[in-house]
């Protein structure tokens, strides 16, 4: 026992030396969270909105005035004709246009009701129906409220108009951090575990280190467990400070079980040291380890994982493939537990496949891992 | 036999087709300076690696510290320290670091290596230099650290593979007083180099040619036996029937 923690103590002496690796370590977290929570970001803001109107009606200059103080647009302000608004949609002046027909007025108050064109520019699709969204909330919340406060008490709405009413679940903000933070979970604790742990033990093999201490009486396996608990340490700490800027900083609640939150990362950390160390078991430079964990691991983190682009949306086979990125099943259980706050026995499927996924890998890991050198 | 510390009979390793080490018998004695000589390619590594428990013989039998080397590998790593050529010492850890870390893996009672690492450093006058990182050390101290180091635990026997690569002569040198020392002190040693010079330091040596023992002497008697002046010479006899290059 005593060997093994002089074998641990020297694992944690290297990553401690090492400043600038152990600052990248703790810092990219940091910096991935703060950049995808305020910096780049898929929720639609500053959009510049322009008005074209046949006649001028003061429910038209108070609808534009509440669009002008919603957080994600600006009133620009009213075009002449419908040329004009086009001609300010290409120049890049406004982004959205609401087009408000002849006798808008007065239909507003007959049954049938009036009628209002949205317009938006949909070079980027996602925005664009974002924009509509939003917009169109904005207006039925409007008129809405308008009609509840020009009806008499008592009276039913002239017309069986049916308004829909949206309801944004569990992120009814529409923050894109909700969506990012468990991404990024995913994304870093795979890289520190799986990437840090098989360059560490590969470089062991390129300096000629590991044939030193093969020869000595610590055990090979021994030399791998101690190599995975710094990493295993720094990965807690890591999720820790993760965890702390989303809540206080980001604002985003845990809803769901803190305990379990933390197990289930847990149980993806110990997934991820067990594809470091297969990966290590495999190849002999610290550069084909990189690319291995960094092509085969860590891009389809960002490609595959449901992070940046829905798995439903993706061609069949691609689907296929995104079920066996273990990132994948992680992100969903912590989307499902912090974001939506379910039950922990909604999760069982993940937390399962994520189990057996660890466990699968250290298998292989431990069958690959050679005693003697030949 | 009893003061024989390595036996090795008809011990044999092939790759395949490939013979390695091809049926080579020798004994190592204690308290000895044993020479394992042979060009590159010529099979010394793998047969030092079926020696300190890496590598496991294809056929054939022996024993190394009193250990069998096919069955009991664990108990040789515990008597014997190691040192190669490639790897010396980690050079981000300071001088005490690594001479604590390898105290530690072979067991040194954190007491005994307090005691130990005092010594050492005191007798490679390294004190002033104990929290220096290694790899700021110039190569030939490294080495000597790194022997040093090899035999904290004082093993029965250190193999050394190469020890001396890379350096220059006045450190060689000074190199070999240290492995006198420790020969002194009871302990033997098994050194693989292909500086012909640095086989006269030692008391007995073995020629490797294509994986198999051509010749095993003291240099004196080697020299004789083949009428020449110095060991390269005698080297340059046996490799010209060497098949293998590198």
């Amino acid at each position: 026992m005593k060997e093994f923690f002089a074998f641990v103590r020297k694992e944690f002496l290297h990553i401690f030396r090492d400043r600038r690796t152990l600052l990248v370590l703790i810092g990219l977290p940091t910096a991935l969270i703060v950049l995808f929570g305020f910096a780049i970001s898929t929720e639609i803001r500053n959009v510049d909105v322009g008005l074209f109107t046949v006649e001028d009606h003061i429910a038209i200059t108070r609808l534009m005035d509440r669009i002008d103080r919603s957080e994600y647009f600006t009133y620009i302000g009213a075009y002449r004709s419908e040329a004009a608004l086009d001609e300010a949609m290409r120049r890049g002046e406004i982004d959205a246009a609401l087009v408000f027909g002849k006798d808008f007025a007065g239909s507003l108050y007959k049954p049938g009701g009036a009628c209002v064109s949205i317009e938006v520019d949909a070079t980027n699709p996602n925005n664009a129906s974002m924009e509509v969204m939003y917009l169109s909330r904005i207006i039925s919340d409007y008129f809405r409220e308008d009609m509840e406060a020009m009806m008499l008490p008592g009276t039913q709405p002239a017309s069986g108009s049916l308004v829909p009413e949206l309801r944004m679940l569990y992120n009814p903000q529409l923050k894109s951090s909700y969506n990012f933070v468990p991404g990024i979970m995913g994304l870093i604790l795979m890289l520190i575990c799986a990437l840090m742990t098989s360059v560490s033990i590969v470089r062991e093999k390129e300096t000629g280190s590991m044939e030193v201490l093969l020869v000595s009486p610590v055990r090979p396996v021994n030399i791998v467990v101690a190599k995975m608990i710094p990493y295993f340490v720094i990965s807690c700490v890591v999720l820790i400070n993760i965890l702390l800027l989303t809540i206080f900083v980001l604002k985003v609640p845990v809803a769901g079980s803190f305990f379990w939150m933390i197990l289930v990362s847990m149980i993806y950390i110990i997934l991820s040291l067990g594809i470091g160390m297969l990966v290590s078991s495999l190849v002999k430079t610290q550069i084909i380890a990189t690319l291995i964990c960094g092509m085969i691991f860590i891009v389809p983190v960002m490609m595959f994982s449901g992070m940046l682009y829905p798995i439903e949306s993706m061609p069949v086979p691609l689907q296929w493939l995104a079920q066996l990125i273990p990132a994948k099943w992680f992100i969903e259980a912590v989307r499902k537990i912090m974001i939506e706050g379910v039950p922990v026995r909604y999760v069982t499927k993940e937390i399962l496949i994520i189990t057996g996924m660890a466990v699968a890998f250290f298998s292989a890991a431990v069958i690959k891992f050679k005693d003697r050198l030949d | 036999m009893d003061n024989c510390v390595i036996e090795v009979e008809h011990l044999t390793k092939r790759f395949g087709d490939f013979t390695a080490v091809d049926d080579i018998t020798f004994s190592v004695r204690k308290g000895e300076i044993f020479g394992f000589l042979g060009a590159n390619g010529a099979g010394k590594t793998t047969a030092m690696r079926m020696l300190t428990g890496l590598s496991f013989p294809t056929s054939g039998r022996g024993q190394v510290a009193g250990f069998d080397i096919r069955t009991q590998s664990e108990m040789i790593k515990k008597h014997i320290g190691y040192m190669s050529q490639k790897f010396a010492l980690y050079g981000d850890l300071t001088v005490k670091d690594n001479m604590e870390l390898f105290a530690g893996i072979y067991g040194v009672s954190r007491r005994e290596a307090g005691k130990r690492i005092g010594e050492l450093l005191e007798r490679l006058s390294l004190a002033g230099e104990r929290n220096t990182m290694v790899r700021e050390l110039p190569q030939g101290w490294k080495q000597k650290l790194a022997f040093s180091v090899s035999i904290i635990h004082r093993p029965g026997i250190v193999f050394l593979d190469e020890p001396t690569g890379g350096v220059d002569p006045a450190a060689r040198r000074q190199f070999w007083e240290l492995i006198y020392e420790a020969v002194d002190e009871g302990i033997t040693a098994f050194v693989t180099t292909h500086y012909m010079d640095e086989a006269e330091y030692c008391n007995r040596i073995s020629m490797m040619v294509d994986g198999r023992i051509e010749a095993l002497d003291s240099p004196s008697a080697l020299k004789k036996e083949y009428g020449v002046s110095s060991v390269a010479e005698i080297f340059d006899i046996l490799a010209r029937g060497a098949k293998r290059t590198e």
